[in-house]
């Protein structure tokens, strides 16, 4: 991190030490933040090169460079590294990590050895799962289902698992440290009602990472436990039952895509404000929106399970339960979309990518409605039509949301600003290069091509053709924001403290904040997104 | 060729070719129009705002706390259109699973990488599947190793394909062509080779296929060779003092167990008495009967059930070479070779 050419006025958490030391030991949220920045991007791009890598191959119905195990392990290790090492952590560890305490006007978290702690584990983790990679990789799909994975593959499959194991340690702690945060570190008057959007968004998130993640642990181990002991838990011929271990996987990992998208809500609610000028529409709705979609998500795992062996009628029941969590995202759209009304939009690229979230998001919803029903899933249920719904979630959504939430709080990490022209260049390429990559898989998928195919009947070529192409140009889309940004590092303009006028707590102090937040106690007197509250000169940091 | 609907040879809609398909199709146009029509409404209405309250042109942002009535009514509009989404899938979900009577039977067995077909007449098949058009035909699936899942696109079906359990899947094709079926359930290296074909046929040519296909004796036949050779014979016998039970007319049957309990005896009952004798004891009885785990295959234990089911009267229960005329036609004495 440089502090070079432009003057940086006071003291700040990145100048204040610059030795690697103070970087690999600080418990300063914010460093950590950064920290968890610059590995989650790492994995990001290791990630798409697998993704870059099963496109290329798809190019051919008969698979042309890599071979039908190869292809496997591209996959799996794509879905592995994108999930628990990119999308579970993406805008928790580091937005999340950055801006909670700034948001509610605390020092830090509660526990900042304990965060420090975590991105530890997280590494951890990488590293085992990295390892994994390199010593031959693993060919199980990241679902690990039995009981192919415990007695059929050959893959480094407890290596892989140990490391999710392990990195699941870290976000269990995130979570904690963020409920504990955020009930006991808010500042005087910062009451419950006042909370930003994107802290209620974070508490929702952190009540799945600390119940549901455990979960996950104890199935890992036990597909550890029966592939290396043999002992029948899932597979059939030792005595175990293979329906059991979906039960619990998606026990775990249905909860864990509302992790990978409540953190973006809460982002894009921000964004919609801060760009409309006005406070979000129906806050309180908002609000318990995100809680109620927390405590329904837990409630619907098995409509991954439509065609797996469940009875007719538990089937009906996850499907009508899987209806009822759709309504508060339903919500959610519906208010953000009042909120634009009347207000005093300014057209800035987190604006863009905040109405791409929606836009993208909305229709992965309504295609996940296709899913839940029924009779429809028989037929789509594990076709490119699921790849097409969860990309449009995790991708169109959650990375819109990533990718607007850093360009919104960019000034206030770095205390520069990105260049504004390239980033609206970047985000509509991304848009574009988005919708091309994946809306031909919906149809792939209603025409009956299966997932996880290396080979395929020449008759889908076309459409995978267009998705490569859409994918060249999504990845290069994604490269722009990672140049530029750095390139802002030492060239953008300085940034005040509040250069786009926002409501925020973090944005009454200065950019970069102080190591340790606010040198003057911050004392709340006005609601979220109480516009007429905001110091009239962006200049001025009050509590800084 | 595959039947695909394409547009300048591009596949834009697959097939219809079941019953199921039909339906299948009605419900995703319904959704598509549905979600389709609410999409745009949002994306107009977003854009719309964007334009219209740009901060050039409307400067000044007018602060609205929001609207109870708003929230209320659209949160109302959604769950109404949601159960309308949910009860026609479910509907048609309940259909797809409720077998009509009267069907054909078909045994399959999936594997790491292939699906074998075993009809009641005796044809066996790999990766192909010959069934008669406008006929109701039940599949009985099982794997040998890991989860599979077939899939016939243009039916509109799938169903995972389970280890050590017997799951059924029923359609009804109304149209006469090849079909593609797929693996739809990674299972390892070659799944995406897992695949096969689906020929619907005529009733009349299906019948001729029948005939001409080579078999040499129905899977129940099969089944009944197993039986005395495994010498299962020897304790279910059909006299009174016989140490098994009397298995003629068991097949649907209610069963009573030793510990006060009942269970019907359906395709996985008569699978788990030979593979795990003792996990039920029939009241009466002592658990005396060996587990036949590890000795015997899927095909063959599909066969063995085959001829459970097809147990109807007592005289069939004697040993073939004792009867003057076997009830299921010629029977050949020398082994069949399976045929690829
Ligand atoms: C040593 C004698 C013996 C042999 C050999 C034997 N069984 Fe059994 N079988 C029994 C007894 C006793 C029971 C009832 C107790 C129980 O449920 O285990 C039984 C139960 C059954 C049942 C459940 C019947 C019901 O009424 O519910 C089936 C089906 C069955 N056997 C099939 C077979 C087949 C097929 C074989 C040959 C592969 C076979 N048995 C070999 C003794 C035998
Ligand atoms: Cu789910
Ligand atoms: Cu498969």
């Amino acid at each position: 991190m440089s502090t070079a050419t432009a003057p940086q006025p006071q003291s700040n958490y990145l100048n204040e030490e610059s030795s690697l030391r103070s970087w690999l030991l600080t418990t300063d949220h914010k460093r950590i933040a950064i920290l968890y920045t610059l590995s989650i991007t790492f994995f990001f791009l290791l990630g798409g090169i697998f993704a870059l890598l099963i496109r290329i191959e798809l190019l051919s119905p008969n698979g042309m460079w890599v071979s039908d195990e190869t292809y496997n392990k591209l996959f799996s290790m794509h879905g592995i590294i994108m999930v628990w090492f990119f999308l579970v952590p993406s805008i928790p560890t580091t937005l999340g990590n950055f801006l909670i305490p700034l948001m509610i006007g605390a020092k830090d978290v509660a526990f900042p050895k304990l965060n420090l702690l975590s991105w530890y584990l997280f590494m951890a983790g990488g590293i085992f799962t990295v390892y994994a990679i390199i010593a031959g990789g693993v060919d199980t799909g990241w679902t690990f289902y039995t009981p192919l994975s415990t007695g059929y593959v050959n893959g480094h499959v407890i290596t892989a698992a140990t490391g999710i194991f392990i990195a699941g340690f870290g976000t269990i702690l995130t979570g904690l440290n963020f409920i504990v945060t955020i009930h006991r570190m808010r500042a005087p008057g910062m009451t419950w009602s006042r909370l930003p959007l994107f802290i209620w968004s974070n508490y929702a998130t952190s009540i799945i990472l600390v119940l549901a993640t455990p979960v996950l642990a104890i199935t890992l181990l036990l597909v550890a436990v029966e592939r290396f002991a043999h002992v029948g838990i899932f597979d059939p011929a030792l005595g175990g039952d293979p329906v059991l271990f979906q039960h619990l996987f998606w026990f775990y990992s249905h909860p864990a895509v509302y992790i990978m998208i409540l953190p973006g809500m809460g982002v894009v609610s921000e964004l919609i404000s801060a760009f409309s000028k006005k406070r979000v529409f129906g806050y309180g709705y908002v609000a318990a929106s995100s809680i109620a979609i927390a405590v329904f998500g837990f409630l619907v795992w098995a409509h991954h399970m439509f065609v797996a062996g469940i009875s007719v009628y538990a089937a009906m029941v996850f499907s009508l339960l899987s209806y009822m969590v759709s309504v508060p995202s339903a919500i959610k759209v519906f208010n953000w979309t009042a909120t634009l009304y009347k207000g005093a939009i300014a057209y800035k690229t987190p604006l863009f990518y905040a109405i791409g979230f929606i836009g993208l998001f909305t229709w992965g919803g309504m295609t996940g409605l296709f899913l839940a029903s029924l009779g429809m899933d028989v037929h789509v249920h594990d076709t490119y039509f699921v790849i097409a719904h969860f990309h449009y979630i995790m991708v169109g959504g959650m990375v819109m949301a990533y990718l607007g939430g850093l360009h919104y709080w960019w000034p206030k990490i770095s205390g520069r600003m990105y260049p504004e022209a390239w980033g609206r260049i970047a985000a509509l390429i991304i848009f574009v290069g988005f919708n091309l990559t994946f809306f031909p898989q919906f149809i792939l998928g209603y025409l009956g091509m299966p997932r996880r195919y290396h080979t395929y009947p020449p008759q889908f070529q076309f459409w995978h053709v267009l998705s490569s192409a859409g994918a060249s140009i999504l990845g290069i889309g994604y490269l722009l924001p990672l140049c530029y940004l750095l390139w802002s590092i030492k060239h953008g303009e300085v940034a005040g403290p509040n250069p786009w006028g926002s409501t925020g707590l973090e944005w009454r102090t200065s950019s970069p904040p102080p190591t340790h937040n606010f040198n003057k106690l911050p004392v709340v007197t006005w609601e979220a997104y109480d516009y007429s509250s905001v110091p009239k000169n962006r200049e001025e940091a009050p509590y800084a | 060729m595959f039947l695909l609907t394409t547009i300048h040879g591009i596949p834009v809609f697959p097939t219809a070719a079941s019953t199921a398909a039909i339906q299948q199709d009605r419900l995703a146009w319904f959704l598509l129009l549905v979600t389709g029509g609410i999409t745009l409404f949002i994306a107009v209405l977003i854009v719309t705002f964007a334009i219209r309250y740009g901060e050039h042109r409307h400067p000044q942002a007018v602060q609205i706390e929001g609207n109870n009535l708003l929230e209320l009514g659209w949160t109302a509009a959604t769950l109404v259109i949601f159960m309308v989404m949910f009860f026609w899938g479910a509907r048609l979900y309940y259909h797809e699973y409720t077998e009509p009577p009267h069907a054909i039977h078909i045994n399959v067995i999936a594997k790491q990488w292939m699906w074998k077909f075993q009809h009641a007449e005796g044809q066996r098949e790999i990766d192909e599947l010959h069934v008669p058009v406008n006929r109701p035909v039940v599949l009985t699936m099982i794997s040998q190793d890991v989860i599979h899942s077939f899939f016939v696109p243009a039916f509109r079906l799938k169903k995972d394909v389970l280890p050590g359990r017997y799951r059924d899947l029923w359609f009804q094709a109304d149209k006469i062509g090849k079909y593609q079926l797929f693996c739809s359930q990674y299972c390892g290296a070659e799944h995406s080779r897992m695949r096969g074909t689906v020929y619907v046929m005529s009733q009349a040519d299906y019948a001729k296929w029948l005939q001409n296909s080579g078999a040499m004796g129905s899977a129940a036949y099969d089944g009944e060779r197993l039986f005395q050779d495994l010498a299962c014979i020897t304790c279910h016998r059909a006299d009174s003092t016989a140490r098994g039970p009397n298995l003629v007319g068991l097949y649907g049957r209610t069963v009573h167990l030793n510990d006060g309990s009942t269970v019907l005896a359906d395709d996985n009952y008569i699978r788990e008495s030979i593979l795990y004798p003792n996990a039920k004891i029939v009241a009466g009885f002592e658990p005396i009967m060996p587990t036949f785990r590890g000795q015997i295959d899927e095909s063959q234990l599909l066969d063995l059930v085959e001829y459970i089911k097809s147990l109807k009267t007592q005289q069939q229960l004697e040993p073939y070479n004792n009867r003057s005329a076997p009830p299921n036609g010629p029977r050949p004495t020398e082994s069949r070779t399976q045929q690829p």
